[in-house]
C-alpha cells in the first residue's frame, strides 16, 4: 500500500540552484540553525522566513550543483522541507540527499517550462512509493521517476546514520550469539 | 574479455567483479578515504562517538587541514582543533596540518596511484582522476559510512570521452579548455558519469594541468574526471615518493579500442583561445578578449584549480621583465601547498610574483571557499583562477568573479582590465 502525505506548499526554483546558495559559505563554520536562516537568500530572500514544515521544492534542471557540503541538505530537512523535485539533480547533491533521509524525486523531462507549469505556492501531496505528486487544485498527476529501491530503503530508515546504526545493532548481536 | 572501459575497469577491480556493466549497482572496497577539516572530523566525530565505533582503517585515512586555517576566529580554531584531536585519537599517521589544499597535499606526497579506487569528503576529489584513480567525492555523512565500513555502493559509469587534438597555443593552457567545456557542455553535461579526458594535446599536459582538467569534472557535473597513465604520471608519482614497484602494472589502466562511450567528443587544442568565464558560473566562458572593458580591483591566483606550482610557474612568465600589477588591482597569490610554495621560491618564480606586487596569502582555500578569510567585499569585480564563480560564493553577492587562468589573471592585474595574455607573451 502506498501513503500520501497530506499537502504541502510547492516553492518554484528555476535551474541550476547550487549549494552555495543553499548553504551560503559565510556561514558555514555556524550549527545548522544559523545556516539555515540564510538558506537561499540569494535568490529568494523570503524562502527561509516563510517556509513551513512539509513544503515541497520543485525545481529545474542541476539542482544542487557544486560543493560537496552536506549542510546544503541539512537545512532543508531542518526548515522542513519534505522533497525536491526537479528535472534533474547534481550526482553529489542526489546521494546526499538519501544519505540524510531527504527523498528527492526526478520529474519528467517534459518541455513545459517552469518546473512543468506547477504555480508557486500550490498545495502538492506526495506518494513517495509511486513517485507521484498529485496537484489537487489543478487535478494534475505528476508520474516522476522511481526511486531506486536501496536509496528508498535509506531514506525510509530516515538516512544513512539509523541505518548504520540498525547494521551496526546486528553485527554486534551476531558476534555476541557466535562468542557467548 | 570484451573491451572495457577504463572507469570499468577502475571500479571492476575495487567490488571484486571485472565484469561490471554501466548501470550495475555494486559496493566497492576503498583504497583511501581524504577529508579536510570542514566536511571531516567536525561532522564525523559526533556519530562514530554515538555509533561508538572507530575507523575501519587508519592507515588508508588521509586528513588534510584547508578550508578553516589558519583561523580567523574562535569558530575556526574551534573547527581545527577537533581535526587534530581527532586524527590522534584514531591513530591516523596521514595528518597534514596547514601544509596546503586537500587535493594537491594528498597526490603530491604519493597516497595516489593509478588503479585506485578513493573517495574525498569534497567535490573536487575528483582531481585524484589525473592518476588514473578512480576518486570522487562525497558528503560527510557518505563519508562516515565508509569510514566505518571501508566500502560504498555506486552505480557503475558510463563513459563520455572528451578527446583533445593538436597543440595547445602559447599561453592557452587546461584551465581554458575546461571553461570551454563547461561553456559547451554545461554544468550538467557529464551526467553524473565518468569523463574522460584523452587525445594528444591531453597527453601533451604535465601532471598538474592534468589535476586542473580532472579537478573541473565537477563543474562539468562529472562524477570521476579520468586521465589514463603513462610515462608522465610515473615519473611524477616517482618524484612524490611512490615506490617504484606499485607503478609497475600501469598498462592495464587505459580504455580499450572498441568500449562502449556514452559519447565521443573531439575538440582542437590548436584553435582554443585563452577562455574567461563571466560571473555566476564557469559554464559562460567566450574569449578573453570579449570582456576586454571589464576594469579590475582583485586579481586572485588560489586554490588547487589555479594556484599549483605550473599555475605559478604560467603567472610568473606574464610578469617577467620586471611587470607589475597595475595600480589600484590588488593581486592576491595564496600558492595551494607549502611544497609548491617552496619549489616556487626555489625556481625564482615567488618573488617575480611579489615582486609583481603580489600579496602572498596563505597556502589554503582563503577566499575560493568563502569560508571567512580574504572574502570579497561588495561590488568588487575580480578575476580569479578558482573554479567556481557562483553569486555570493567568494563574497558579497554583489561582487563579480571572473574566472580564467594564470596566464590570463596576470596579464589581467598588469593592465588593470580583463586582457588576453598572449598580448604581453608574444
Ligand atoms: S581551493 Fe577552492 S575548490 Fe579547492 S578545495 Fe578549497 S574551496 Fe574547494
Amino acid at each position: 500500500m502506498s501513503t500520501t502525505d497530506a499537502p504541502g506548499r510547492c516553492w518554484v526554483f528555476g535551474d541550476d540552484i547550487n549549494t552555495d546558495y543553499l548553504a551560503p559559505g559565510k556561514y558555514m563554520k555556524y550549527g545548522i540553525d544559523a545556516i539555515a536562516q540564510h538558506c537561499l537568500e540569494d535568490v529568494e530572500p523570503r524562502f527561509a522566513r516563510e517556509v513551513r514544515a512539509g513544503d515541497l521544492i520543485i525545481a529545474g534542471r542541476n539542482f544542487g550543483a557544486g560543493s560537496s557540503r552536506e549542510q546544503a541538505v541539512e537545512v532543508l530537512r531542518h526548515l522542513g522541507v519534505r522533497c525536491v523535485v526537479a528535472r534533474s539533480f547534481a550526482g553529489l547533491f542526489y546521494r546526499n540527499g538519501f544519505n540524510l533521509g531527504l527523498p528527492l524525486l526526478q520529474g519528467p523531462a517534459a518541455t513545459e517550462a517552469p518546473a512543468w507549469g506547477i504555480a508557486p505556492g500550490a498545495p502538492a501531496c506526495l506518494d513517495l512509493e509511486q513517485a507521484r505528486l498529485q496537484l489537487p487544485d489543478t487535478q494534475q498527476a505528476l508520474q516522476c521517476q522511481p526511486i531506486p529501491p536501496h536509496l528508498l530503503a535509506l531514506v525510509t530508515d530516515g538516512g544513512l546514520v539509523p541505518h548504520l546504526r540498525k547494521r551496526i545493532a546486528r553485527e554486534r548481536l551476531h558476534s555476541a550469539a557466535s562468542n557467548p | 574479455m570484451t573491451p572495457r572501459t577504463l572507469a570499468q575497469k577502475l571500479v571492476g577491480r575495487a567490488c571484486g567483479d571485472p565484469q561490471v556493466q554501466p548501470g550495475d549497482i555494486v559496493t566497492c572496497r576503498v583504497d583511501l578515504a581524504m577529508m579536510h577539516d570542514s566536511g571531516g572530523p567536525r561532522r564525523l566525530k559526533p556519530h562514530l562517538d554515538s555509533l561508538g565505533v572507530r575507523v575501519w582503517d587508519p592507515e588508508r585515512i588521509v586528513v588534510v587541514t584547508d578550508h578553516y586555517v589558519p583561523a580567523t576566529d574562535e569558530d575556526s580554531a574551534r573547527i581545527v582543533r577537533i581535526a587534530r584531536d581527532w586524527v590522534r585519537e584514531q591513530g591516523i599517521r596521514h595528518f597534514y596540518d596547514e601544509q596546503g589544499i586537500c587535493h594537491v597535499v594528498t597526490p603530491s606526497h604519493g597516497h595516489l596511484r593509478p588503479g585506485m579506487f578513493a573517495v574525498g569528503g569534497d567535490s573536487h576529489s575528483c582531481t585524484g582522476g589525473a592518476f588514473g584513480a578512480y576518486m570522487f567525492g562525497i558528503g560527510a555523512t557518505e563519508m562516515l559510512g565508509v569510514a566505518v565500513s571501508g566500502e560504498i555502493w555506486l552505480r557503475v559509469p558510463h563513459t563520455i570521452a572528451m578527446e583533445w587534438t593538436g597543440r595547445l597555443p602559447g599561453g592557452v593552457c587546461a584551465k581554458d579548455m575546461m571553461l570551454h567545456m563547461c561553456t559547451r557542455f554545461g554544468m550538467d553535461g557529464g551526467q553524473y558519469e565518468a569523463v574522460e579526458f584523452c587525445g594528444g594535446a591531453v597527453r601533451a599536459l604535465s601532471m598538474n594541468e592534468r589535476m586542473t582538467l580532472s579537478n573541473m569534472a565537477t563543474e562539468l557535473g562529472a562524477q570521476a574526471g579520468l586521465i589514463a597513465p603513462d610515462a608522465t604520471t610515473v615519473q611524477w608519482l616517482q618524484a612524490a615518493g611512490v615506490p617504484g614497484d606499485a607503478l609497475h602494472d600501469m598498462a592495464q589502466w587505459h580504455t580499450d579500442e572498441g568500449a562502449p562511450l556514452l559519447a565521443r567528443h573531439r575538440m582542437d587544442a590548436g584553435s582554443l583561445a585563452p577562455q574567461v568565464s563571466a560571473p555566476g558560473s564557469p559554464a559562460r566562458a567566450q574569449d578573453a578578449t570579449a570582456f576586454a572593458h571589464e576594469r579590475l580591483d582583485i586579481a586572485y591566483i588560489g586554490a588547487c584549480t589555479g594556484a599549483k606550482l605550473d599555475d605559478l610557474r604560467m603567472a610568473a612568465q606574464v610578469f617577467r621583465g620586471g611587470r607589475k600589477a597595475a595600480a589600484g588591482v590588488r593581486l592576491m597569490v595564496a600558492p595551494a601547498s607549502a611544497q609548491d610554495q617552496r619549489q616556487a621560491a626555489d625556481e625564482g618564480v615567488l618573488q617575480t610574483l611579489v615582486d609583481a606586487g603580489a600579496e602572498l596569502l596563505p597556502n589554503a582555500c582563503g577566499a575560493c571557499a568563502g569560508y571567512g578569510a580574504n572574502t570579497f567585499a561588495p561590488d568588487t569585480t575580480a578575476i580569479s583562477t578558482t573554479a567556481r564563480n557562483f553569486t555570493g560564493r567568494m563574497g558579497a553577492a554583489s561582487s563579480r568573479v571572473f574566472l580564467g587562468s594564470p596566464y590570463t589573471v596576470a596579464a589581467s592585474a598588469i593592465t588593470g582590465h580583463i586582457t588576453d595574455p598572449r598580448e604581453l607573451l608574444a
